[in-house]
Order: C-alpha cells, then sequence, then structure tokens
C-alpha cells in the first residue's frame, strides 16, 4: 500500500508537471513534440530489460524479447525523427 | 547475479540506478522546456536522448538482469528498424510513423505488463500490483490496436470514411463493461489466467472497435489521443514495477498527447466525446445553402494582376491548408514569399491549428521548404492582423477560412475559430474549380466583396505568378 501510495504521488506530481512545461510548447513545434514524445514513452524499453532477462528463459524472455525490439524502434526512431524535423527549422540567416 | 556487477559494489548499485534515474527524468523535463522555442528545441531533444540513454544504460546493472543474449539482439534489431524508419520517411507522411510508433509503444507496455504476470506467475501479487497490470495491459493492447487502424487509415489501406454498423455505441460501451468485470475477476483471482487473456482479448478488439467509426478529418485528434495513452501505458507499467522513471516520463507524455489532443478538439470546436462518438463525415453533406448562392459571382483574377497586387503591397499573409501539400507547392510558395520579400513586401504564413493532418503538421511542411520559422504565425497571432493586411493568399485551405464559421448559427462548422481572411484588403483564394471542399460546405468568403479566385492546380498557379513577378 505505501509503495503505491509513493507511487501516485509522483504520478500526480509529474502530470502537474507535464501541463506546466507542455501547454509553453508553441504550436510551430508541435507535431516534433509529439514524436519526441513517442521516442520518452520507449522508457517503457526499461522495463522490457528486466523483462527478457532470466536464468532459466520462459514465455517470459520472449515476451520481454518483442518488448524490447517495441520499445527500442520507439527510441530510436524517435529521437532521429525529431532530431531531423527540429533540423529544418531555421532562420533567416541560419541557411548553410 | 548481474554479471556485469562486481560483487564488492553489488550493495551500492541499487541506490545508483535509482540516482540515474533521477537524472533522467530531470534530462526529460529539461529537454522538454526546451522545445518552447525552435532555438533551442534541438539541443532539447539531445537532452532528453541522453536523458534514455543513461537511462537505459544503468539499467543493465539490474540485480535481475543476469543475461544479455536477447538484449543486445532485440536491441540491435529495434535501433536498426527504427533508424530506417526515421531517415526514410517522407514530411508528409509524419502522421503516419507518429502513428506507427504511438503503436509500438502501447505493446511494448503492454508486453512488459504481461511479462511481469508470467514472471511472477509463482509468487503471491499485491492488488496494486494487480490493478496496474491490467491498466497497463488493457490501455497498451488498446492503443497498439487503435493505432494500427489510424495507420491504415492516414495510409489510405482502409479507406478514410467512417465505418459504422448500427448500434456501434452499444456495443462499445458493452465490451467496455466487460472488460471492467473481467479486471475485478483478474484482480480477486490472478492465478487464472484465462481472466488475463480475456483481458487482452477484449482490449485489442476494443482499439479496433473504437478507431473504425472514426472519419479521416477527425485523425489529428486521435493521433494525440493516442499519443497520450502510450504515455500513460507506460507509466501504468511503471506502477507494476514500482519504477518511477517510467511513471515520470509516462506521464510527461500523456500530458503532452492530452494537450494536443485538446488543441484539436477546441479548434474544430468539438468536444472529444463527438469525435469519439459522432463519427463526422458519415453523416450525408447539409443542404449546402445552394439555393442562397445561386445568383452569387466570384471574381477571378489572372497571375498579373495578381502580381502587380502582391508586389506593391505592404504586407501579404499566406495562408496554407493541407492542398498546398499535396499539390507539392511548399517551395514554389516559398519561391514567391522571397521575390516579394526582395520587393520589400512583409510576408507572413497564418497557420490554423488544423491545417495539416496532425498537430503542427503544417509548420514542418514549410520548415521542410526552407521557409524560416519567425514567418509562421500562429491562428491567435495572425488574426490581429489581417485588418492590417493588404493581400491574403489562401491555398488549399478551404473550412478554415470560411466566415460562415463565425456568422451563420446554421452552418456545421458554426463556432469552429478560424483565420479571419474576410477582414483583409483583398483575398486571393487559389482553388482547383469551385466544387465546394472537404467537408462539403459551401464557402461564403468565395462570393465575398474583396475575394478573387485564381483557378487552377497550385503549383501550376504560383508557377504563374513567380514568372510574373519575375517579368515585373
Amino acid at each position: 500500500m505505501e509503495t503505491f501510495i509513493f507511487n501516485l504521488f509522483i504520478f500526480i506530481l509529474a502530470a502537474f508537471v507535464g501541463f506546466e512545461v507542455i501547454s509553453k510548447v508553441p504550436p510551430t513545434l508541435h507535431t516534433p513534440l509529439m514524436s519526441g514524445a513517442n521516442a520518452i514513452s520507449g522508457i517503457t524499453l526499461v522495463g522490457a530489460l528486466i523483462v527478457a532477462s532470466h536464468v532459466v528463459c520462459t514465455i517470459t524472455c520472449y515476451i520481454g524479447f518483442v518488448a524490447i525490439i517495441f520499445a527500442t524502434i520507439n527510441v530510436v526512431g524517435g529521437f532521429m525523427v525529431t532530431d531531423r524535423m527540429l533540423e529544418m527549422f531555421k532562420k533567416k540567416g541560419d541557411e548553410q | 547475479m548481474n554479471p556485469l556487477v562486481p560483487e564488492a559494489i553489488a550493495d551500492y548499485i541499487p541506490n545508483v540506478i535509482q540516482l540515474t534515474y533521477l537524472l533522467a527524468s530531470v534530462l526529460f523535463i529539461l529537454g522538454l522546456k526546451r522545445l518552447s522555442s525552435p532555438a533551442t528545441a534541438r539541443s532539447g531533444n539531445m537532452l532528453a536522448s541522453l536523458g534514455m540513454f543513461i537511462g537505459v544504460l544503468v539499467t543493465l546493472f539490474d540485480r535481475n538482469i543476469v543475461s544479455f543474449q536477447f538484449i543486445v539482439a532485440g536491441v540491435a534489431i529495434g535501433a536498426v528498424i527504427g533508424a530506417i524508419l526515421a531517415r526514410k520517411v517522407k514530411m508528409t507522411s509524419m502522421p503516419e510513423l507518429v502513428s506507427l510508433f504511438n503503436g509500438f509503444g502501447g505493446a511494448a507496455s503492454a508486453l512488459v505488463a504481461s511479462g511481469e504476470y508470467f514472471r511472477l506467475a509463482s509468487e503471491p501479487f499485491g492488488e496494486h500490483e494487480l490493478g496496474a497490470m491490467v491498466v497497463s495491459l488493457f490501455i497498451g493492447a488498446l492503443t497498439f490496436t487503435g493505432s494500427m487502424i489510424a495507420f491504415g487509415k492516414l495510409k489510405g489501406i482502409l479507406g478514410g470514411s467512417p465505418v459504422v454498423y448500427p448500434g456501434y455505441k452499444i456495443v462499445n460501451t458493452a465490451l467496455m463493461i466487460l472488460v471492467l468485470v473481467f479486471a475485478v475477476l483478474f484482480v480477486l483471482d490472478a492465478e487464472n489466467r484465462i481472466f488475463f487473456l480475456v483481458i487482452s482479448g477484449l482490449a485489442l478488439l476494443i482499439g479496433i472497435l473504437m478507431v473504425l467509426p472514426i472519419g479521416g478529418a477527425d485523425m489529428p485528434v486521435v493521433i494525440s489521443l493516442l499519443n497520450s495513452l502510450t504515455g500513460l501505458a507506460a507509466s501504468a507499467a511503471g506502477f507494476v514495477l514500482n519504477n518511477n522513471l517510467l511513471i515520470i516520463s509516462g506521464t510527461l507524455v500523456g500530458s503532452a498527447g492530452l494537450i494536443l489532443t485538446m488543441i484539436m478538439c477546441k479548434a474544430m470546436n468539438r468536444p472529444l466525446t463527438n469525435v469519439l462518438f459522432g463519427a463526422f463525415g458519415s453523416e450525408a453533406a447539409g443542404p449546402g445553402g445552394t439555393a442562397a448562392d445561386a445568383g452569387k459571382t466570384v471574381k477571378e483574377v489572372t497571375a498579373e494582376d495578381l502580381s502587380v497586387m502582391t508586389a506593391y503591397a505592404q504586407r501579404v499573409v499566406i495562408v496554407p491548408g493541407y492542398g498546398l501539400a499535396v499539390a507539392q507547392a511548399q517551395h514554389v510558395i516559398r519561391e514567391v514569399a522571397d521575390m516579394l520579400e526582395s520587393k520589400g513586401v512583409d510576408v507572413r504564413y497564418g497557420i490554423h491549428p488544423v491545417a495539416g493532418r496532425m498537430p503542427g503538421h503544417m509548420n514542418v511542411l514549410l520548415a521542410e521548404a526552407n521557409v524560416p520559422y519567425p514567418q509562421l504565425y500562429d491562428m491567435d497571432e495572425i488574426n490581429q492582423e489581417f485588418k492590417k493586411t493588404d493581400v491574403v493568399l489562401v491555398i488549399g485551405a478551404n473550412d478554415v477560412v470560411n466566415p460562415d464559421a463565425r456568422n451563420d448559427p446554421s452552418s456545421p462548422i458554426y463556432g469552429m475559430p478560424i483565420l479571419n481572411v474576410d477582414e483583409a484588403k483583398s483575398v486571393v483564394i487559389f482553388k482547383r474549380s469551385m466544387n465546394p471542399g472537404f467537408a462539403g460546405i459551401e464557402n461564403q468568403l468565395f462570393f465575398g466583396e474583396n475575394s478573387y479566385m485564381f483557378f487552377g492546380d497550385a503549383k501550376e498557379s504560383l508557377g504563374s505568378l513567380l514568372q510574373s513577378l519575375k517579368e515585373l
């Protein structure tokens, strides 16, 4: 119970931080925000790593393995495509 | 024992891991903070990826991790696929890619919850962990199938129109109640794997049934909502694993998606429930007011006239819609804008929140065509400027400039916030023909006193305008 309450504190506070920070992102950057957020949601990779590794490999290992693939696609693809987009946002003088 | 960790320091490792997770969370928040301006955004993305890197790296020292062959193989496969997708995707296809990523994120979280379930099957569960497991599994699986349907619709595989069958609202509601019942049964009797499997199956089904009835025009809302759900699924997985980094990052993503969802709903003047259950676009187009328009005529303008109008203007505002991207005219419009600027004209772009196929899509497409970002103005910023604008060029946009949204309570788009282009001295609308737009609604703007039509393909029309400007 105590851990759950503690987790709930973290959850609620993070939600407030999220709303504060993200409401300041201008509409111009909403697409990169979304793909960047996608990459961050790939954090579930951390959970997948723990699930995938076991002494005796049962079904859990294989489930974890697929989870790792999905999450890594999100992380790597998400950050790379966000960078590709943000690189294109330039001022007048920035070109070349 | 984790083979990476010498026994002498094994006791300190859990604390080191937690502190590194704290650092990673801070880097994510700082990274998102830097997204508040295009000038700092790229470094923000770097910070966030650094946070991800150290978060993942330090996890490898967790004492529960004892073998690496699956980890190495999985990360290698995922990284190659991710990198290829990120490099190959066209900017016009960004909504498809984001949908795909939404789906993968949801699937990963659902799988983590399932993996934990099967891993701990021999140990007694706490009720809270079980509850979190169901939530993570349910949201993750629903997001996966929902995103795949959204992807199919955006890609055109499934056809953009809503798929509706009689009583679909009742079916969806019944399925939701069924999930709740099984969730309770599962928490009471976790040993019984049938419950777990039934919940998974129902969640996958609900994802499909929820997105199928939603029309192509509403996809920006759906993508945003699914984006939020992937975050929440990751957050719930954090509750299962008691992992703060997952909870914090997942919740940040959840808030981001929710904010975007609300912005999109507001921009389309429709409550979220209406988008999810309304099946907008399936209804036959309204009367359209053809009778009232019968006597009205439109004025046409030629490239030569327009080149004079714009070249001697003080300010020109360009209002692009997705039609501009369909016609691949982003580069020509930028050349026209450059030409006008060289003649001393103040050129700006006014962008409606639903101009593209996802939030901020049009801005990315224009940035790709080397339009400098200080020229891109949001709806609220540019709406104050139209009174001081000489010429507005409306290209590939229709409903977002329709004054009926302001004036005609019987119009289906009444109340939707629009760009008030009719306040400018003159408005030139680039259009293929007089056919009504996407939503099938007549646009009074075309018949306005200060409105001029420029008929033809957007790219060709802009090309001839550019030519005339050069000859001026």
